[in-house]
């Protein structure tokens, strides 16, 4: 049982909790492959070296007391930073948070630290969560560890190349249209998307808040579960978190695929932009749960073909919204200008990035007097189609099966002067996140240039348990890969 | 469906943002959220009639808590985020125009 890096949560906190590994050498240990391996790839915008070394000691005393520090003991997790971080730096990867330090933690890092987990730093992404390549960072971008000159997705690309690199096997990332899954694929590794509500948004600095959602990076299957199920849970301090009885991801893993109803998806699998060499791999990943007793069809959801361009009017619109607190006021950067006007204009002209000020406008626009109805209204009535086409598809089908992503991971600067092929990244993983239902993506195989490719396996609203299940039966099919 | 978005509509929207922009700024907007708003074309021109808006994925009406007070942050740690701070509030530029 390994515990060094490269090594699974589920080994690490087994030899932590056994004694056969102290929380301490855990934590040097990554920090260590961080050093070495950070200034190549840039996955963090803010390591904690200090903090994770006081986190692994208590944790180590903790276990000579005879206490149990929970299920991730001496686990370490990156943190994508825009998960509050109390007393430590936060700043969406924009230059108008640089240097604040939140006064409270996010209800998700309280739940990882009370499960025993150790957070090493805090991840670069696309500014404020906004791209699909993490170029939009005000820090520079991040380099996608399988090869240095491709972008590891966006916008949690941090996240999922730390867990690619090796830095640590777990990482928490956000996912608004797809910004978990993406960059998961294109780094080779495993992400989840949950259903909306199912994980808490307390502490997560707002993009798009009918859409948002925090979830888990990992190198596995098992992993991926063990995080979310930490995670999860009904919280009081958001009041869009769900209650009742919530679902487990790690309920049904050793279940395999066999009398499951799986249908892949006609008009994501067809969707623009779709490489050749993915839609193979899509369709070898059916194959192999045909071959393994599901029942595997095609299945249409018409109106998923509708959802960039409505996500690409309702998130910017929302965001417009949520991003006007940024107004040099109470905290963040200010550039003080003669009166109140002039200072929100110069400190937002100052502080967000050319991608930031695009979606401000384009949300503003889509809501603005004379426009609203035919952008933004008509951008929600598209959400109410594809949900019932998707209820549709759910009365007859267990899961959906599609591409991840349209292509393997692209060259860095190949998409940053055309912002709508950026978007356009995100057209398999946005239909699931305007649902509220849960996506997640598993490597299965590699494409063009030996590059990983993704399968994105699709459930209902709270269908955690047999999206995961189908996840573990994936994996353990899947072709093993070799690394660049 | 709306017309195309102009240059005129791009610096009032900055405007209503609170986002100063340059006449650069606005020429690059104008034709990129042009684009991205005649890929949106397909969703506009949609018939929705009689489609009920989604606004939000969860079926969530008002949530109410016991009206008990709870701690609140630590005032000190909030105000040493500020960027101007006089007598423990946010100190702020003018609002209003010269006292008469």
């Amino acid at each position: 049982m390994s515990a060094a890096p490269g090594a699974t949560a589920v080994d690490v906190a087994a030899a932590v909790r056994s004694g056969q590994r102290s929380a301490a050498d855990v934590v040097d240990d990554h920090l260590a492959e961080i050093e070495a391996g950070e200034p190549q790839i840039h996955a963090f915008n803010h390591v904690m070296a200090d903090r994770a070394r006081a986190a692994a000691a208590e944790i180590d005393r903790r276990l000579a007391a005879g206490e149990d520090p929970g299920p991730l003991a001496g686990v370490p997790v990156a943190l994508k930073d825009n998960l509050c971080t109390r007393g430590v730096p936060t700043t969406c990867s924009s230059r108008i948070l640089e240097g604040w330090l939140p006064p409270y933690d996010a209800t998700v890092v309280v739940r990882l630290r009370r499960a025993g987990a150790v957070a090493v730093g805090k991840t670069n992404l696309d500014e404020f969560a906004m791209g699909s390549s993490t170029e939009n960072s005000a820090f520079g971008p991040t380099r996608n560890p399988r090869d240095r000159g491709r972008v590891p997705g966006g916008s949690s690309g941090g996240s999922a190349a730390a867990v690619a690199a090796g830095f640590a096997p777990l990482a928490l990332g956000t996912d608004t249209g797809g910004s978990i899954r993406q960059p998961a694929a294109l780094c080779g590794v495993v992400g989840a998307k949950p259903t909306y509500g199912l994980v808490s948004r307390y502490g997560l600095i707002a993009f798009a808040s009918s859409l948002d959602q925090v979830g888990p990076f990992a190198t596995t299957v098992a992993d991926a579960a063990l995080l979310l199920d930490v995670i999860a849970g009904h919280d009081p301090l958001d009041s869009t978190s769900l209650d009742g009885d919530l679902p487990s991801a790690r309920a049904r893993l050793d279940g395999g695929p066999e009398g499951l109803r799986v249908g892949v998806v006609t008009e994501l699998s067809n969707a623009e932009g779709i490489a050749s060499d993915v839609r193979s791999r899509v369709q070898a990943a059916a194959d192999a749960l045909a071959a393994g007793g599901a029942k595997v069809e095609e299945v249409s959801v018409p109106a998923a073909v509708y959802g960039l361009s409505a996500y690409y009017l309702i998130a910017p619109a929302e965001a417009s919204s949520n991003l006007s607190r940024y107004d040099g006021v109470r905290y963040g950067l200010r550039v003080a200008g003669p009166d109140i006007t002039s200072t929100y204009g110069a400190t937002r002209a100052a502080g967000f990035g050319p991608e930031v000020k695009r979606r401000i406008m384009l949300g503003t626009y889509a809501l603005s007097a004379g426009y609203y109805d035919a952008y933004y209204g008509q951008a929600q009535r598209v959400r109410t189609l594809i949900i019932r086409d998707f209820e549709t598809a759910y009365a007859s089908f267990d899961v959906l099966l599609s591409p991840t992503t349209p292509t393997v991971a692209f060259e860095l600067g190949a998409k940053t002067s055309d912002p709508l092929s950026m978007y356009l990244s995100d057209v398999c993983t946005i239909p699931s996140s305007l649902a509220g239902h849960p996506a997640m993506t598993v490597p299965f195989g590699t494409g063009a240039d030996g590059l990983p490719v993704g399968v994105q396996i699709l459930a209902p609203a709270l269908g955690e348990t047999v999206m995961f299940q189908v996840a573990a039966a994936l994996e353990a099919v899947a072709p093993k890969e070799v690394q660049a | 469906m709306p017309g195309r978005i102009t240059h005129d509509d791009v610096a009032h929207v900055a405007r209503l943002a609170r986002l100063d922009v340059t006449e650069a700024e606005i020429e690059m907007f104008t034709e990129q959220l042009g684009a991205v708003l005649a890929h949106a074309a397909d969703v506009a021109s949609l018939d929705t009639t009689g489609v009920p808006e989604t606004a939000h994925p969860l079926p969530l009406s008002n949530v109410l808590r016991p009206d008990v007070p709870t701690p609140s942050l630590e005032r000190d740690e909030v105000l040493a985020q500020a960027p101007s701070v006089d007598d423990g509030r946010f100190r702020v530029p003018r609002i209003l125009g010269e006292a008469p």
